[in-house]
């Protein structure tokens, strides 16, 4: 054989090891979601929005568990988000240059990849021992704590793609940072930002760990904040490990509730970034 | 674009013909300039006079993007640029660290390379500065935006769409609306960095007979690296190499009989 047969059959030979890769790692995502469909369909009712979690062998639904879900993390997102999208704006604008800004992101990349247990018995300690109890406030806190993260590093990224040459024009024009952020800036980077929220919602609306450690569950009804307070995840959690085939097929129709909205809320934020992009031209 | 934009012929200019100059405006005294340790202007000695274009001209890395930066002190922005000497505007020194940087940006306006339109309304890029600096009323807003786009001669081509987004214009045409938002202010000084360098002959063609016209009133500065562009528009026209000003005099003189040998060299395009 000729270097140039030995070249081609080398390319070949890589061409095949990627294409096997990507099979198998596609094979398995088509397996999750297939097994999720088949058995999460069978339990979709209208009764999964509008009854509550049943005792094991009767029949219910997940109205708390959903309620309890959109709710902390609507509060978990309206905390993190304008605290991630400040600090975002700080490391983009004020401080680019700054040594602190150098720590700041450093730490922030170390939040986002913390193990969100840690989150969880964090926000145990500060909240859920001095109250005495878990509660829904507390499991917000856990999550705004995740999802501040997310946003001060897709708040900077998309900050850092308005064209510079935008931010001089406003400056020249007499324009103080500030002014110029709210101004010029954000409205450039409006999609962006917004699909970096949306991001955020993603990652934080199928969280159990830091939920396990704060607002646990609750059978009933419950719209107290300062309460234990029922959410998709957690009862996923403890309905799937039980030996009652009720509460295991609500376990499944809930992981599919969870994947299908995550699903949503991806493809719109993937929708808002092209148009971000279409309209920067 | 139409055939009839392509057609109009620039005015013929008679270069720093005496009495069209206007009382000296900006006055720059041993300017010297440093990004951190290396001196990128060096004891830079020059006036700028009212109702007239002055150009600066030079091969890259000279220095006179820098200078033009100076005037109205983009250049603190970045941490280690330093500027010493003194740069006088009607007088007061812009460089003292009293100088409201916002205040002077509103005297002394400054149209870039590449046209920025601001993500908002044609309306709203040309009153963005206005609305800046203090309480206007809606109609006397109205009228001003209508008189700087009168006057970067780009009224008629965008009055019955003023509310439609800025980005939507063609590349000349977002770069007059830079230049028409910079009016709005009614600076005392306009500043130009290379204004036709990202567009086609056409809008560069557009945006000169808009920088000649406005040389009858203002006190222009333009950076540019068209040497034809600089003879056809400047009425004084400043020569930069390695941070220093070589030489600066009436356009005609400095394009037909330099008095430095470099300066010579450059405009009959030897180096640079």
């Amino acid at each position: 054989m000729n270097r140039r047969a030995i070249r081609r059959a080398i390319n070949v030979l890589a061409l095949c090891l990627s294409g096997v890769a990507t099979a198998i790692g596609l094979f398995f995502l088509g397996a999750i979601l297939w097994t999720l469909l088949k058995n999460g369909l069978a339990g979709m009712s209208l009764k999964l929005f509008t009854e509550m979690t049943p005792p094991p062998g009767s029949a219910g639904g997940l109205l708390n568990a959903i309620y309890g879900s959109v709710v902390m993390t609507l509060i978990g997102i309206l905390i993190g988000g304008p605290i991630g999208m400040l600090a975002g704006t700080y490391l983009a604008e004020y401080g680019r240059t700054a040594r602190i800004s150098t720590v700041i992101r450093f730490v922030n990349d170390v939040l986002l990849s913390a193990p969100s247990i840690i989150i969880g018995l964090f926000v145990y300690e500060l909240l859920v021992v001095r109250m005495g109890h878990f509660s829904a406030i507390a499991g917000a806190v856990a999550l705004a704590i995740i999802a501040m993260p997310v946003t001060v590093r897709t708040t900077e990224d998309m900050l850092n793609l308005v064209p510079q040459g935008m931010k001089d024009a406003s400056t020249a024009m007499g324009a103080y940072t500030w002014r110029t952020v709210t101004s010029v800036i954000y409205p450039a980077a409006r999609s962006g930002i917004v699909t970096g929220l949306l991001l955020a919602v993603a990652r934080i609306s199928g969280e159990t760990a830091p939920l396990l450690f704060t607002a646990l569950n609750n059978q009933f009804w419950s719209s107290d904040l300062g309460a234990p307070m029922a959410n998709l995840p957690v009862v996923i959690f403890q309905f799937a490990l039980s030996p009652y085939p009720n509460w295991q097929q609500l376990a499944w129709s809930g992981a599919l509730l969870i994947t299908v909205s995550i699903l949503i809320l991806s493809i719109a934020a993937r929708l808002a970034v092209s148009s971000f992009t279409q309209g920067r031209r | 674009m139409s055939a009839s934009e392509a057609s109009p012929r620039l005015p013929e200019k008679s270069p720093g013909a005496p009495g069209a100059a206007g009382a000296v405006r900006f006055e720059v005294k041993h300017l010297n300039f440093f990004y951190g340790k290396s001196q990128a202007l060096k004891d830079i000695n020059l006036s700028l006079a009212d109702k007239q274009i002055t150009a600066f001209i030079g091969p890259s890395g000279c220095g006179k993007s820098t200078l033009l930066r100076v005037f109205n002190r983009m250049y603190a922005l970045y941490p280690g640029h330093r500027a010493e000497g003194s740069v006088l505007l009607d007088g007061e020194d812009i460089l003292a660290p009293t100088v409201d940087v916002a205040s002077l940006r509103f005297r002394v306006g400054m149209v870039f390379q590449k046209p920025t339109p601001f993500p908002m309304s044609i309306f709203d890029n040309v009153a963005f500065g206005l609305r800046l600096s203090r309480r206007i009323t809606r109609s006397e807003l109205t009228d001003r935006v209508e008189e700087a786009l009168k006057d970067a001669a780009m009224w008629d081509e965008v009055k019955d769409k003023l509310h439609e987004d800025g980005r939507g214009l063609s590349g000349g045409q977002q770069q007059r609306l830079c230049v028409a938002r910079t009016l709005a202010l009614r600076p005392e000084v306009i500043l130009f960095d290379e204004p036709t360098a990202a567009l086609d002959p056409i809008s560069t063609l557009r945006v000169e007979e808009t920088l000649q016209s406005l040389g009858e009133r203002y006190c222009i500065a333009i950076v540019t690296h068209n040497l034809q562009q600089a003879a056809r528009l400047s009425d004084i026209t400043a020569f930069m190499y390695l941070g220093d000003l070589i030489e600066m005099g009436p356009t005609e003189q400095m394009f037909t009989a330099p008095k430095n040998r470099r300066t010579d060299d450059y405009v009959t395009g030897r180096f640079g």
